[in-house]
């Protein structure tokens, strides 16, 4: 199968990533649960590496959902990363959070909304805001690189301290216009 | 297809499964595993689902993860856990040594009609789990089976165990737990040592 593959040609794209990184250790974060993303690969790749956190690979984002659940009822602080588009998934197990009020912290890569070239991607990006908060969520926007620290702090402290169900939604337009080409890798 | 001939009284299979438990932490799918789980004896280390269905596995897994040295059980439905079969691959992925997944399968969705389910409809739940990537897979038809299995519970250190287990499809008695999600996850937290705050 070609590999398609996303390039992010702007020049913070590098950083905010390891920012928010060093903001989930601070927070003594141990696990991460993803749906693989292109606006998140580095985050995943620093995760995988981090032999303090327990670093999970999902099918589909509802299953990141029920282990934050089950992470928490053991102790463990988790955070699940995922797309815009994979937000409609995780309606119904919202529910499992807002019924047993599980903190929830979720970071997602927005599509559909800044220079979006897909037009597939865009009803589930319009809507993302929405349906989190149909379940009770709270949704925090990450619009500028150099505000990814107090916002996934304030995220973070919300969801686990407050014990809130928190999406941070992170911009398209920090992500970068992408440029779509074929590579083999 | 015909549905899967399964004589294993559901209550009494979970009972032995509990039986002795120890250190044992329990997860319930939603509707009858519920019921049996809290009819095998309530306990703070039990937590009772009463929707969210799909997601047994999962919580399961986060919890085993985070909690590595006490025996995590989950007990569930064919049909719950065929809502969340995808989760069978991503368990694979990790196979905490101290994950159990019980799956209790009557081959029909016994809380909403018995209609028959796709395992009552010729899916084999084992074939799927072992070709998800879970190494230790059993299909148990009696109780010598469940005996086995749950002496293979306290084993931390092996990896994840998945067991299709053939039970009955009569009705059974309903055997109601409390409801309230925030009682059940405060109540297991403290179990577990960790103050409400």
């Amino acid at each position: 199968m070609d590999q398609i593959a996303a390039h992010q040609d702007n020049a913070t794209s590098t950083d905010w990533p390891v920012a928010i990184y060093r903001t989930l250790k601070d927070f003594r974060v141990a696990q991460v649960s993803y749906v693989p993303d292109a606006g998140h690969s580095t985050l995943i790749k620093l995760s995988h590496a981090d032999a303090d956190i327990k670093t999970t690979v999902l099918t589909t984002e509802e299953e990141g959902v029920a282990l934050s659940a089950g992470a928490w009822l053991g102790g463990d602080r988790a955070v699940l990363l995922m797309q815009s588009s994979g937000v409609g998934n995780c309606v119904n197990m919202l529910s499992l959070m807002a019924s047993c009020r599980f903190p929830l912290l979720t970071l997602v890569t927005m599509r559909g909304e800044w220079a979006e070239f897909n037009p597939w991607q865009i009803p589930m990006g319009k809507a993302t805001p929405k349906a989190f908060e149909i379940m009770g969520a709270t949704v925090l926007r990450l619009e500028d690189p150099d505000d990814t620290e107090e916002v996934i702090s304030a995220a973070a402290s919300l969801a686990y301290d407050g014990d809130q169900q928190v999406a941070v939604l992170i911009a398209q337009r920090m992500i970068g216009r992408k440029k779509w080409t074929k590579e083999t890798h | 297809m015909s549905a899967p001939t399964g004589t294993l009284d559901r209550r009494a299979t979970v009972k032995a499964l509990l039986a002795e438990r120890g250190n044992l932490l329990a997860i319930s799918g939603l509707g009858s595993s519920t019921y049996d789980l809290f009819d095998a004896g309530d306990h703070a280390g039990n937590f009772y689902l009463w929707g969210a269905m799909g997601g047994a596995a999962m919580i399961g897994l986060g919890l085993a993860l985070a909690q590595p040295k006490r025996p995590v059980l989950v007990i569930t439905g064919d049909g719950e856990q065929l809502m969340g079969i995808g989760s069978l691959l991503t368990i694979a992925t990790k196979q905490p040594g101290n994950l159990s997944i019980a799956v209790l399968d009557n081959g029909h969705f016994g809380e909403t009609g018995m209609q028959l389910s796709h395992s009552g409809l010729g899916a084999k739940l084992e074939v799927i789990a072992s070709g998800a990537g879970i190494g230790s897979v059993s299909d148990i038809a009696d109780m010598a089976g469940i005996e086995t299995f749950r002496r293979g519970l306290r084993d931390v250190h092996g990896g994840t165990q998945l067991a299709r287990i053939r039970i009955a499809s009569g009705e059974v008695e309903r055997a109601l737990p409390p409801r309230d999600g925030v009682y059940l996850k405060n109540r297991f937290r403290g179990h577990l040592g960790f103050a409400v705050t």
